[in-house]
């Protein structure tokens, strides 16, 4: 059983960022606790509607591992696409795809982003450009690739994000991905959420080499080890990957160093690390509790915060009430979608 | 006795080539491994080595002869103090001079047809191309190269991507000048990593673009298909119709001659399974490149099954600005009314051949060519064993959940009271391909297997 690795977050970025990332300013701060909080207070209506039996099937939940998809977001321009594995809700909400259609879309109602066709791990937003939602392990990093492809066909100045885990980093379609996205100099930015455990595998269990920054050492193609818990620090690396994708130089790997508080999926065994572990992460690292006390000590109101919080929890209550209210999907649309 | 030298094979499919160069003349002392002349297919070019010492007697093709076939001897070598005079002399049997010439017998019991054509045989008009189209030969490997070129040159979204398609002009050759016309940009030669690239191309085609991808076989799809099925055949329905991907996957699907169990499978049915794809697999020229002209139209993804048997076969392409052929629709190829005899892509050279042979025996068969396998045509089927109360189906696959068990319920479904006899099925047979030339040959389907399934159900 893997030990937490990490000791307080600052000590932290002095070994992967050789010093503090660059400070946010007050309306950055206030946005990435907003967007971190909508996805925490999001995911954990999700978990109570999955216990009262609203939700089926799987469902994966982001709590904990905020920081990563708000400041990537933060680091992309418009027309830059997402791309993710089944860990998706975070991400859908980071793009600033709709809660209601998010939510209805995990309790299958006919408002889902999918109407209700989809469920939790397959959810898309042209609008958005979050191209998925993929429930096959690495499928998204080929996909990926693809998207940025495609920007490099139509010289858009676009890059695209395949976000992944520590686990899918071992499929083997991810560095026929890396070695295609590097020939053709691809403005890709294969973001590895490591989260330290594959289901219930930790890292140490199922990698070779556990620096996933190193994983693209063969291609060539640069990587960073990223305190994925400082949001800062998460946007200061996607800036400087989206630059260099940005300015024709190929693909670029981060390591999102972060941590999942809640199980693989809801019914998870829990026997693979101890309470401990994720008590300490969440007492030291929390990505949220870290925004809030560096807007505390930079004297904004308790008042403000209280109006942040109120805000997200009116967005993810009613989109709550709406999922559980709009009508499932009519029955024709059984046979509807499959061509167009 | 002076030894021959034949023309020799650069391929288990080769059936001819050109004799483009001779780089030794008449009366030239050859060492073995000597290149003796250059010979070229559509496909490849080769150089021709001496596996004898001796003087090169006598040239017996010139250079610049086209369509020479596969061991024509092409000259004589004199050994051992041998003259020109010795070249009256009865030649030497079936010497064996270039080291790629596979042994004749090998060549004989190849399971590809040889010669005919598809079309020729072809006794109802394509519905498809109006009467008085002027018509132009080409092989199919070229219908299929025009229709990329086509597709190419009207839509700046189109582009080609696969192992070998571009510098080397396609590993059977279908890519030919592509490169040339259309640049690196939309020509793009991959890695060989069929899983990764099938991927990149469904995430173009997710953006809009239209990746024609090509598989040098569909044997190594199988590294791919979760992407084809999983991502490409799913999304659509998975977004509620938001994003869907419009992606040609095609290539040589089935059996070619005599590369064995691995390189030999026939997919047909594996893909025809799936909601969300379309697949297609023709036989004529004129299908190949209609339909791949609808495919790569077509907003969805299309499995595009070719044969690498048929790629050097000829037929007649009607000459048209924009020859479009529907995905979906099945053609009466001969009409008959005793049997109903269904077929696609290779299968379909088994079915006419028996149409022929039953025809001397006074039975009439109905030969359908289903060419797209999803969505079945169904109404032609059904109307065609209405009318014959019998029906054989065709395929080089394996039995077992194959096309034409679907077939044969379906008919089952719509047709049961018009049956006269159970529906029959000739198929490949149920074991994995064997490399042996008479082992492959009876894997395979044969016209003569038809002709026995076809007298069965008519009871004869």
């Amino acid at each position: 059983m893997a030990a937490p690795k990490k000791a307080a977050a600052s000590a932290e970025h002095d070994k992967i960022n050789g010093g503090s990332p660059p400070e946010f300013t007050r309306e950055q701060e206030l946005k990435a606790l907003r967007d971190m909080l909508l996805i925490r207070r999001f995911e954990e209506k999700a978990g109570q509607l999955y216990g009262m039996g609203a939700i089926g099937g799987f469902c994966h939940l982001y709590i904990g591992q905020e920081a990563v998809v708000v400041g990537m977001q933060m680091a992309l321009k418009q027309g830059d696409q997402v791309i993710t594995g089944y860990r998706d809700h975070g991400h859908m909400l980071a793009t600033g795809m709709d809660a209601n259609g998010v939510m209805a879309e995990l309790t299958g109602r006919r408002g889902g982003y999918s109407k209700g066709k989809g469920g939790s791990m397959h959810m898309f937003s042209k609008e958005k450009h979050f191209y998925g939602g993929h429930g096959i392990v690495g499928a998204q990093v080929s996909l990926g690739t693809g998207l940025a492809f495609a920007n490099n066909y139509r010289s858009n100045g676009n890059v695209s994000v395949a976000y992944f885990g520590d686990g899918a980093a071992n499929q083997g379609q991810v560095y026929e991905s890396f070695n295609m996205a590097e020939l053709w100099k691809l403005p890709v930015i294969y973001v590895i959420e490591n989260n330290r455990y594959a289901m219930g595998t930790s890292v140490s269990r199922a990698s070779a080499q556990q620096d996933f920054s190193k994983r693209g050492a063969s291609f060539n193609i640069p990587g960073k080890q990223v305190d994925g818990m400082d949001v800062r620090a998460v946007k200061a690396a996607g800036d400087e990957a989206a630059a260099w994708c940005r300015a024709g130089k190929g693909p670029f790997i981060l390591e999102m160093q972060t941590y999942r508080y809640r199980g693989h999926s809801m019914s998870d065994p829990a026997k693979y690390r101890t309470r401990e572990e994720v008590e300490k992460v969440r007492h030291d690292q929390d990505p949220i509790e870290q925004v809030r006390n560096r807007l505390l000590a930079a004297k904004v109101s308790e008042a403000d915060l209280k109006a942040i919080d109120a805000e997200v929890r009116d967005i993810v209550n009613a989109s709550a009430d709406f999922a559980q209210h709009d009508p499932e999907p009519d029955a024709a649309e059984l046979w509807t979608d499959v061509y167009r | 006795m002076p030894i021959q030298v034949l023309m020799p094979a650069l391929s288990p499919t080769m059936e001819k080539g050109n004799l483009a160069k001779w780089l030794k003349k008449e009366g030239e002392t050859i060492k073995s491994g000597d290149v003796i002349a250059e010979i070229e297919t559509d496909k490849a070019t080769m150089e021709v080595e001496a596996t004898d010492e001796g003087t090169l007697g006598k040239i017996l093709i010139a250079e610049g002869t086209a369509d020479v076939p596969v061991n024509t001897p092409i000259a004589t070598i004199l050994v051992d103090g041998e003259s020109a005079a010795d070249l009256a002399k009865a030649p030497a049997p079936a010497a064996k001079a270039a080291e790629s010439a596979p042994p004749a017998a090998a060549k004989a019991e190849a399971p590809a047809p040889k010669a005919a054509p598809a079309p020729q045989a072809v006794a109802e008009p394509d519905p498809e191309v109006p009467a008085g189209t002027e018509m132009i030969t080409q092989t199919i490997r070229e219908a299929l190269r025009d229709a990329m070129a086509e597709e190419m040159r009207r839509d700046p979204d189109v582009f080609v991507m696969g192992e070998e398609v571009a510098e080397y002009q396609g590993a059977y050759k279908v890519t030919q000048g592509l490169l040339q016309e259309f640049g690196a940009r939309r020509v793009i030669d991959t890695p060989i990593t069929e899983h990764g690239f099938a991927g990149v191309g469904v995430g173009a085609a997710m953006t809009g673009l239209k990746p024609v991808v090509e598989f040098m076989t569909f044997n190594f799809a199988m590294q791919a298909i979760d992407q084809i099925i999983n991502s490409a055949a799913k999304t659509l329905y998975m977004s509620g119709g938001q994003m869907g991907c419009s992606i040609v996957f095609r290539g040589p699907n089935g059996a070619a001659a005599r590369v064995a169990a691995q390189h030999s499978q026939d997919y047909s049915s594996w893909y025809s399974n799936v909601p969300g794809l379309k697949v297609v697999a023709p036989f004529s020229a004129a299908d190949y490149k209609g339909l791949l002209k609808a495919a790569i139209r077509d907003p969805n993804p299309v499995i595009f099954l070719e044969n690498e048997v048929l790629y050097g076969h000829t037929g007649e392409v009607p000459k048209l600005d924009d020859f479009i052929v529907p995905i979906g629709k099945a053609r009466i190829v001969r009409s008959g009314s005793h049997v109903s005899i269904i077929s696609w892509s290779n299968g379909m050279t088994y079915a006419l051949k028996a149409a022929d042979e039953l025809a001397k025996e006074g039975i009439e068969a109905e030969v359908i060519d289903l060419r797209t396998l999803r969505p079945m045509d169904t109404e032609t089927i059904i109307n065609s064993v209405k009318k014959t109360g019998r029906a054989v189906t065709v395929e080089e696959g394996w039995a077992q959940s194959g096309v034409g068990a679907e077939i044969a319920a379906r008919i089952m479904e719509n047709a049961f009271d018009y049956l006269d006899a159970p529906v029959a099925r000739v198929s490949g047979k149920d074991v994995p391909m064997p490399y042996a030339a008479n082992l492959e040959k009876l894997a395979l389907p044969s016209a003569a297997e038809v002709v026995e399934a076809a007298k069965a159900v008519c009871y004869r």
